[in-house]
């Protein structure tokens, strides 16, 4: 059986780890890099830093906080917001990152899928969407951290950016984002069903058990996980025991000694 | 106070070193870049890393006089450790897009990943995630080699579309299983090693690995 990952998402604002509802009014949690290292000491599987003002400015700031990061940290570390090209790529992963998420100058100029996974592999290139209900099984791409329209279908999206040459999708549900009543199983389902790459679904963790719906009926390979972790309502270990309690394949982790 | 161990790693311009180097810096090595022959040679210890295509790294050490280079390192026993990519290089050949010559330190080959499941599914290609680490058949005991302080089921990160098959049974140490395959793990010879994950990325169980090949 292949083990789903468990991912803590770090959305960051500045020098802050902030954490939003619907992906807005963002409210300061405190240091990126304490809250980095203890769930890396936790166990988590992977990182993800989105810098969610970036696209809005067109800078990023993440490079001084993922550098800092990969001095103690060794797990995969994927960062995003504010990737506008293959040289935006490129500092950021020298940077410490081993993935980039893209989302905003992805749907402005889809080249740039392309470009990034022919440089790098498509393993490094994680194509970010930003998906709210726009009708019965139906959502619409938002882009500059849910606050742009673009009038693209998630479903026709994603087969359009992995064909482009994503190699994973970051999947976030703008209408459950922050709001801790679950994952929309139905958008993790759609998605995952319409493109063979790995899934993260992201948004809408209340309680560990949440993970299970996202995995078993929407066919995540990955859940990110932001609110139930900043806010201390579950760290990973018990998320683990709760995912190999119902029967999931995870990550074999024993605290160090 | 002994010295920090030296530990060189060969930047041949394929992927990105920050991640290693500060994996081998956390486990107290006194970490050198550098792709100058001289060097290398000179080395305590080497490390080969490297993510891409098995032909365009090839290429990029041919063309910086790496090649002979390296396979000296294994003749004078100079531990040598290879990370992804960097293992399936030690291998004869690769398979990927053709048939190209590796740089023969350990007999073998590399292939695909099975693109399918024992039970004939379809299964994601490339690898990508944590496995489990096993003994091989035909392996002894992990005493001895990288694997000293790890214990069978330690989990490492993955990622790889290929892997690197030794032909001799003993120089395979460790497995891991995927859609019910086993893959190369760690494969190992004479002061050589070879790591298809990425124990920069491995949390502690990487890192171990990385003090005992420091310690070497």
């Amino acid at each position: 059986m292949k083990n789903i990952r468990l991912i803590a998402r770090l959305d960051i604002k500045g020098p802050n780890l902030i954490k939003g509802i619907h992906l807005e009014g963002l409210r300061v949690i405190g240091s990126p890099s304490e809250h980095a290292l203890r769930y890396y000491q936790q166990g988590v599987d992977e990182l993800i830093y989105m810098d969610c003002v970036a696209s809005l400015y067109g800078r990023n700031h993440l490079g001084d906080i993922v550098r800092s990061a990969a001095r103690d940290i060794f797990v995969p570390m994927t960062v995003g917001g504010g990737i506008r090209s293959v040289d935006d790529a490129t500092q950021i992963l020298r940077a410490g990152a081993d993935k980039v998420a893209v989302n905003t100058a992805a749907v402005a100029n889809p080249q740039l899928i392309t470009d990034i996974a022919r440089r790098f592999g498509s393993q490094c290139m994680v194509l970010s969407i930003e998906a709210k209900q726009v009708g019965l099984e139906r959502w619409e791409v938002y882009t500059d951290n849910g606050r742009e329209r673009t009038g693209l279908d998630v479903v026709e999206w994603v087969k359009r950016g992995v064909a482009q040459g994503a190699g994973e999708v970051l999947l976030t549900s703008v209408d459950r984002e922050g709001t801790r009543k679950g994952f929309d199983v139905a958008l993790v389902k759609a998605v995952s069903s319409a493109v063979s790459v790995p899934v993260i679904a992201s948004g809408g963790m209340g309680k560990p058990e949440d993970l299970l719906e996202a995995v078993c009926d929407g066919g995540a390979d990955a859940v990110a996980m932001a609110d139930i972790l900043h806010y201390k309502r579950a760290d990973i270990g018990e998320i683990r025991a709760v995912a190999q309690a119902a029967g999931l394949g995870v990550r074999n982790y024993e605290r160090s000694t | 106070m002994s010295a920090a161990p030296d530990v060189t790693v060969i930047d041949y311009g394929v992927g990105n070193l920050l991640s290693v180097q500060r994996g081998l810096e956390h486990c107290g090595a006194n970490v050198t870049l550098t792709a100058d022959p001289a060097r290398i040679l000179a080395a305590e210890r080497v490390v080969l890393p490297g993510v891409g295509a098995f032909g365009n790294a090839m290429r990029a050490l041919e063309q910086l006089n790496l090649v002979a280079v390296i396979r000296s390192l294994a003749r004078r026993q100079t531990p040598l450790l290879g990370i992804c990519l960097g293992m399936q290089l030690l291998l004869e050949e690769s398979e990927e897009f053709g048939i190209t010559a590796g740089l023969g330190l350990i007999p073998g080959r590399v292939v695909p990943v099975p693109a399918q499941s024992v039970s004939g599914q379809a299964q994601k290609i490339p690898h990508i995630g944590w496995s489990a680490l096993q003994p091989s058949s035909a392996a002894g005991s992990w005493s001895g080699t990288l694997l000293q302080d790890t214990r069978p089921g330690d989990a490492a990160y993955f990622v790889h579309s290929f892997m690197a098959v030794p032909t001799d049974p003993a120089h395979r140490i460790a497995d891991c299983v995927y859609g019910g395959h086993l893959i190369p793990a760690v494969i190992s010879r004479d002061r050589i090693t070879g790591c298809q994950f990425h124990p920069e990325k491995s949390g502690e169980v990487g890192l171990r690995i990385l003090r005992r090949f420091c310690a070497d």
